[in-house]
């Protein structure tokens, strides 16, 4: 009887419940949406190293993150290739350059230059074009989230990067940056021209371990034989890099104030009407007090009128949000809502309404029962 | 008024019991030094003027209030050193209030109301239906209190105070609400379910209908009850 109750006591006042409702949808879908682009941003940051089939990343030492690194001399390949126990390394090219707009005006782009031979690295999800186009010199490949961005609309645009031409022979979809220059990939060669390095430069060796070796052994000789850099397993400089933009940056410290914000929101809206539901039914707790309820089965009613609340306010509201995400994919920042978030926050949302509920119960508790004698 | 055969151990009883607000020369005596017994199969009427201290004295003899002085005895067993929860479960238990303003949930049917005090009291909840049907309201069990005349109200919410076979009721101005045919109708309820079922019932009141069908009136004023 006490959810009964509960429900009812909701639904009894249509316009209040769904003010309730409006608050915690509202709450849901903020907090939703910014830890939905916290993870899209994190996702987005560190999706060309995880892309990569590289189990480990040398680096310029000191270097922070993916898209901002020194270059490094020839002499570093040679010096992984030899350590025993790497299988296979290749350099990589990272570097922001301008791109000429033909619609007009200019555009800083990230630069990807891979070894095309290797399969270390390169795009995926091409929707047009192949892989194998990018071996003509000059060509390159975008995704079509940036073709507004870079000024194309299709296969065959050209263009020009550092003032030298390019040629787009390929589109993938959904591959998209952290920063707001948009990723343009191409091989290695075409790379260290249009980046204007010189022929033994790179900015990074990345390579694989042989079968049966020890991935701490190798990155500890590789570390001892490259004193000027600094050596990663894959899932380390991803975490790296996913730390500088999140935290160092102040990014993803925003993006998480936000969420807290919608829940302090979501909180203090579902407290208040709560409270309000309360005072309305005052007289009905304390003629439960007088008749000699026990003080439990007036915090079940609260209790089930705040978890009954959350529940109907978190369904609809991340019904919202996961429609969001899934039209967020056509967009620059994609907001990424995973089964697990969405289950976590129906009990951040039921947390949040019966921490709400606690005022209610204060006040409910605190009722004189001899009240509901006074005329 | 009618008589009874007495059962020599009270229901509920009251000896030398006041009720003091405040302290010194502005204390106010809002009971003071009652003695009163009820006994099972008596209703009582509780008469007197406003202000006399009649629905205090209720809130003490059903453990609501804490009297400043004297004993208050329910079926033998003194309360004045049981805890509060103690006190809710003998008021949960041995119990039924019947308030002026029939206190009914707005938002349960007259079935509900009633099977929420048999759910607290941990009764089976068909019994609702046969309380509604002892109060002539088998008809009416899915309708809400707004559906429901004055008179309705008043039998469901004593329906309600039935629920869990309460010895001891304890009713507030029952009939202040309700028109004359209602207020008669609701005071002969309450009397049969007195006499026919052996509870014993304190009714405060202002209404002399209660008085001619009860077993004793007693008038009070000041907070004494008159000789």
């Amino acid at each position: 009887m006490a959810w009964l109750l509960a429900w009812r006591n909701l639904a009894h006042d249509r316009s209040r419940f769904a003010v309730t409702l409006v608050g915690i949808i509202f709450a849901v879908v903020l907090i939703a949406m910014q830890l939905g682009l916290f993870l899209g941003f994190t996702d987005s940051a560190t999706v060309i190293i995880r892309h990569t089939q590289a189990d480990f990343w040398v680096v310029t030492r000191g270097t922070q993150n993916f898209e901002i690194a020194l270059p490094m001399s020839e002499r570093e390949l040679h010096v992984v290739r030899s350590v025993p126990g790497v299988a296979q390394a290749e350099r990589f090219l990272v570097q922001f350059v301008p791109w000429k707009k033909p619609t007009g005006g200019d555009e800083s782009i990230i630069l990807i230059g891979f070894d095309l031979n290797s399969g270390l690295a390169g795009p995926w999800h091409l929707r047009e074009g192949h892989l194998e186009d990018l071996r003509l010199p000059d060509a390159v490949i975008v995704d079509q989230v940036y073709l507004d961005k870079l000024g194309i609309n299709r296969i065959g645009t050209e263009t020009e990067i550092r003032g030298l031409r390019a040629r787009v022979v390929g589109i993938t979809q959904g591959i998209r940056s952290f920063t707001t220059s948009p990723w343009v990939f191409t091989s290695f060669r075409n790379a260290q021209r249009l980046a204007g390095l010189r022929p033994e430069e790179a900015n990074y060796v990345i390579g694989t371990f042989a079968p049966g070796a020890d991935p701490r052994q190798v990155l500890a000789t590789l570390a001892q034989a490259l004193p000027r850099s600094d050596v990663y397993l894959s899932a380390d400089f991803a975490a790296r890099t996913r730390d500088y933009w999140m935290f160092t940056t102040g990014a993803g410290a925003a993006v998480l104030v936000s969420a807290l914000l919608g829940l302090l929101v979501g909180a203090v809206i579902v407290a208040q009407v709560l409270y309000a539901t309360t005072v309305d039914h005052l007289t009905e707790f304390g003629t439960l007090s007088a008749m000699g309820a026990p003080r439990q089965f007036i915090y079940r009613v609260i209790l089930g009128q705040a978890a009954i609340s959350a529940t109907l306010g978190h369904l609809p509201g991340i019904g919202i949000a996961l429609t969001l995400a899934y039209l967020s994919q056509y967009s620059a920042a994609v907001v990424i809502i995973p089964w697990e978030l969405a289950l976590g926050l129906y009990g951040v949302t039921l947390g949040m309404c019966l921490l709400a509920s606690i005022i209610s119960i204060r006040k409910a508790m605190g009722i004189d029962p001899a009240m509901v004698f006074q005329k | 008024m009618r008589s009874c055969a007495r059962d020599p151990a009270p229901a509920l009883e009251a000896t030398g019991v006041s009720l003091i607000y405040g302290s010194g020369p502005t204390a106010v005596h809002a009971v003071n030094q009652v003695d009163l017994a009820v006994h099972p199969g008596e209703m009582l009427a509780l008469m007197g003027p406003s202000g006399s201290g009649k629905t205090t004295l209720l809130l003490v003899l059903g453990c609501l209030l804490q009297a400043s002085a004297g004993r208050v005895r329910v079926e033998g067993r003194e309360i004045a050193p049981l805890p509060p929860a103690a006190l809710s479960h003998l008021r949960l238990t041995r119990m039924g209030f019947i308030f002026q303003s029939y206190n009914l949930f707005p938002a349960l049917t007259a079935l509900e109301n009633v099977q929420l005090a048999l759910e607290l009291k941990g009764y089976d909840l068909q019994e609702g239906r046969d309380l509604l049907h002892r109060v002539g309201l088998g008809e009416r069990l899915g309708n809400y209190p707004r559906q429901l005349s004055g008179g309705e109200k008043q039998r469901v919410a004593i329906a309600r105070a039935l629920a869990g076979d309460p010895a001891i009721l304890l009713a507030d101005e029952p009939t202040a609400a309700l028109d004359s045919a209602n207020g008669r109708a609701v005071v002969r309820l309450l009397a049969e379910l007195v006499h026919d079922q052996g509870r014993a019932a304190i009714i405060v009141t202002h209404d002399p209908r209660i008085g001619d069908l009860s077993d004793r009136v007693v008038h009070m004023e000041d907070g004494r009850i008159l000789p």
